[in-house]
């Protein structure tokens, strides 16, 4: 009896011991939890993924703490959202995790942007008078599901570039999440259509991609410019704008203050919302589908009760 | 950036039609339904639009031959115009269907085999961007000669990527006294076992402020122990090489760095070539959750110097520094952008050879609070006190408030209130402000 726990403990033992080699898995960095939520759909147990930025934090404006620059060091493969939305902390962790496999241009290198739909490029000539704009076009792009399918395209691919051998095991696994993700569509665009072109105010220019897929028409910002906060003259005319058009919906990311998207609120009898823009953002949006799941249930629930549908 | 209203929302779906350049497609937005009036208007625009635009075709492609007719006088190709004469005759608007005059032209150059994309020239020059710094100050200061008023530094900043292998920064700094290279170095990204390889001319990794150019300072002014026994603003900035390796490990971040300098810097003088300065610094961070974090280091600094007085005979003097440095930050990531606080403190130990078989060692620390109480404000406070790096007993004593201002990412305002009492028994109460403003490429965010 003794002999065989101890057998039993040993192979135990071995398991835990042979099942490390799963090291072998390609270690992937993303800058944002939502890359981190489809890298994981695609790659399944062949991939060990982490997340810089947290979802409830502005991705504009994160730190690139000596921690990060640890994981990207390591990194086989590493994925930004792009647009230059990283402009800011990207670049530093980049150029200091001296890692040749992760420099822009080389295979460890995806740029996620580069195979959807982006809205927002600008056609005229850019100034900062604009504000913080992006000169590639808007770098909230992961917020159309159509546009998280086309980004786990572009992940299947280059997994299966960096790890061959597993071609059929990223393609069974990104069939299997296009299709997971083509039925909650469905279920989606089903509960949002009756709400189709309710005017609605966001506080930063991150919705668009979400706003145009789900038929609601962006009507004006709590932020006078990108990146510039809210000030008391653009305030006015928002909440005059708002009660012309009879618009009372503000939707607020997690990490802006309330206090301007209340008081806005309060003056035209609208609501404010505060939807996750990204996986992580709130708990409940735990990955790709659950962030829609989340974000679609709840503006559904204030749609109705704002719009009495 | 583009903010249509649903007019030029109407318009812009009819531009959709008309054209299916992908680039148009993008700012379609949720077209509202038109009544019947609504769509014969919408047809008047078409027409409308596809007339103005045959007339814009024709007038490209007319301009267009000109030029060909140029070209084939200046350089004498007629194969060149015989492959052009073709397109270059405008095709009928009602006959074919809807183009526009980007595919023509994506047509053209097919044809002439001659796509001209901008040149290397231009598309592989650097990121540049150019910031200002305007320093002022008022009070009496009976040490120090700063005027009321000075531009005092135009930094422009050149940054690109080598070759696969490395990256270069340039820093070039105008002010009153001329143009100096602040810092130009090749950064070689591409090294195995976790090395980073700088060469050039760059400030050195000694403590913090050390690496800070005055532009990204906390404050208006450098800290006493950095005046007296760093070298001030320039500080010890040099030629050299620096290598430096990440210990990887479970732990903690862990970045040893060794440095060479030919010590022509304002805190170490060489006068042969065989001497060097050496600076050594080993840098450890640790996150102590999401939110705080732990950043600390010990550097050495080593090198030949030359105080005032003394003569090449007297043998090589040298000078030693040892700095340990300790920051903590906190930053609740859900508020990142309106509330952090960072605390910091450096301390320098100076022990420099005099002339005569004598030495003189100093010490100097300061202790800076920096806290974040709204989007665009900073409020902080610094202490200081620091000895002479020729009389370790004269101290100085300083303490600061200070308040910052950033209109937005790019310009920032920032007044700071200094007391010093300085060891000669006098003195200074000032203050001091500062307006430094950035154009050009977006620079990368402090940390």
């Amino acid at each position: 009896m003794r002999s065989h726990l101890r057998h039993a403990v040993l192979a135990g033992l071995l398991a835990v011991f042979s099942a490390t080699p799963a090291a072998a898995a390609l270690r992937v960095v993303t800058t944002t939890e939502d890359l981190a939520s489809l890298a994981r759909e695609v790659g399944g147990e062949k991939v060990e993924v982490v997340a810089l930025a947290k979802g409830y934090q502005d991705p504009h404006f994160v730190e690139p703490k000596p921690s990060f620059i640890l994981a990207v060091s390591r990194a086989d493969l590493l994925i930004a959202v792009g647009r230059e939305l990283e402009i800011g902390w990207l670049p530093t962790l980049i150029s200091s995790a001296r890692n040749a496999k992760i420099q822009p241009g080389a295979p460890g290198y995806l740029d996620a942007s580069l195979n959807v739909k982006i809205l927002e490029i600008p056609t005229v000539q850019l100034t900062r008078a604009m504000g913080d704009v992006h000169p590639q076009g808007n770098p909230h792009y992961w917020l159309d599901p159509g546009n998280g399918r086309r980004i786990a395209q572009g992940i299947r691919d280059r997994l299966t570039q960096l790890s061959p051998a597993d071609r059929a095991f990223f393609a069974q696994h990104y069939d299997d999440f296009d299709k997971r993700l083509a039925a909650a569509e469905q279920r989606w665009d089903a509960a949002m259509a009756p709400f189709k072109g309710t005017k609605v105010v966001t506080y930063h220019r991150s919705w668009p991609n979400f706003m145009e897929r789900f038929g609601l028409n962006v009507m004006g910002y709590v932020e006078p410019k990108p990146g510039i906060p809210p000030s008391p003259s653009h305030t006015l005319e928002l909440i005059a704008d708002m009660k012309a058009q009879g618009a009372k919906l503000i939707v607020v990311e997690p990490y802006f203050d309330k206090k301007t998207p209340n008081a806005v609120a309060a003056q035209v009898g609208g609501t404010v919302l505060e939807l996750a823009p990204s996986v992580g953002g709130e708990k409940e949006a735990a990955d790709y589908i659950r962030l829609f799941d989340f974000d679609v249930n709840l503006l559904v629930s204030t749609l109705k009760k704002v719009t009495g549908k | 950036m583009l903010f249509l209203r649903p007019g030029t929302l109407v318009v812009g779906v009819a531009i959709l039609f008309l054209n299916s350049t992908p680039g148009y497609a993008q700012q379609g937005g949720p077209s509202p339904v038109p009544g019947a009036p609504a769509v014969q208007q919408v047809l008047d625009q078409i027409a409308q639009l596809r007339s103005e635009l045959d007339a814009v075709r024709r007038q490209y492609d007319e301009r267009l031959s000109a030029l060909e007719q140029r070209l084939q006088q200046l350089t004498g190709a007629p194969a060149l115009a015989a492959a052009r004469s073709a397109p270059s005759a405008p095709p009928s608007g009602a006959a074919v269907p809807p183009a526009d005059p980007l595919a023509t032209a994506a047509q053209s150059a097919d044809q002439t085999g001659q796509p001209l994309p901008p040149n290397s020239g231009r598309v592989f020059n650097p990121d540049t961007s150019v910031i200002g710094n305007l320093q002022g100050a008022a009070g009496k200061n009976p040490l120090s000669g700063q005027p009321t008023m000075q531009l005092s530094e135009a930094e422009v900043a050149f940054q690109a990527v080598v070759d696969p292998y490395a990256k270069a920064d340039f820093f070039l700094a105008a002010g009153p006294e001329g143009l100096e290279v602040e810092e130009g170095f090749v950064t070689f990204t591409a090294l195995p076992h976790n090395l980073l390889v700088k060469a050039g001319k760059m400030r050195a990794q000694f403590g913090k402020v050390n690496t800070l150019h005055t532009h990204s300072m906390p404050t208006v002014d450098r800290p006493l122990v950095i005046e007296n026994l760093l070298g001030g603003e320039e500080g010890l900035s040099d030629s050299g090489v620096s290598v430096s390796h990440l210990i990887d490990n479970k732990l903690l971040f862990l970045e040893a760095t060794g440095e060479v300098y030919a010590g022509t810097s304002t805190v170490f003088q060489s006068s042969s070539r065989s001497h060097l300065n050496y600076v050594g610094r080993l840098r450890g961070y640790r996150d102590l959750s999401e939110d705080k974090n732990l950043d600390f280091g010990v550097s050495y600094a080593f090198g030949p110097t030359s105080p005032p007085g003394s003569i090449a005979e007297q043998g090589t003097l040298n000078k030693s520094l040892v700095g340990v440095d300790v920051t903590y930050r906190y930053r609740p990531l859900r508020r990142a952008i309106y509330s952090r606080l960072n605390l910091r403190s450096e301390l320098i130990w100076s022990r420099q050879d005099l002339p005569f078989d004598t030495r003189v060692s100093a010490f100097g620390f300061y202790g800076l609070g920096e806290w974040q109480f709204a989007q665009r404000w900073y409020a902080g406070a610094r202490f200081d006190r620091s000895g002479r790096v020729l009389d370790g007993t004269q101290k100085d004593n300083g303490a600061s408030l200070f308040l910052t201002f950033w209109p937005s990412e790019f310009s920032q305002v920032r007044t700071q209130f200094r007391r010093t009492n300085f060891a000669e028994g006098v003195s200074a109460n000032e203050l001091l402000f500062q307006l430094s403003f950035s154009i050009g490429a977006h620079g990368a965010h402090l940390f």
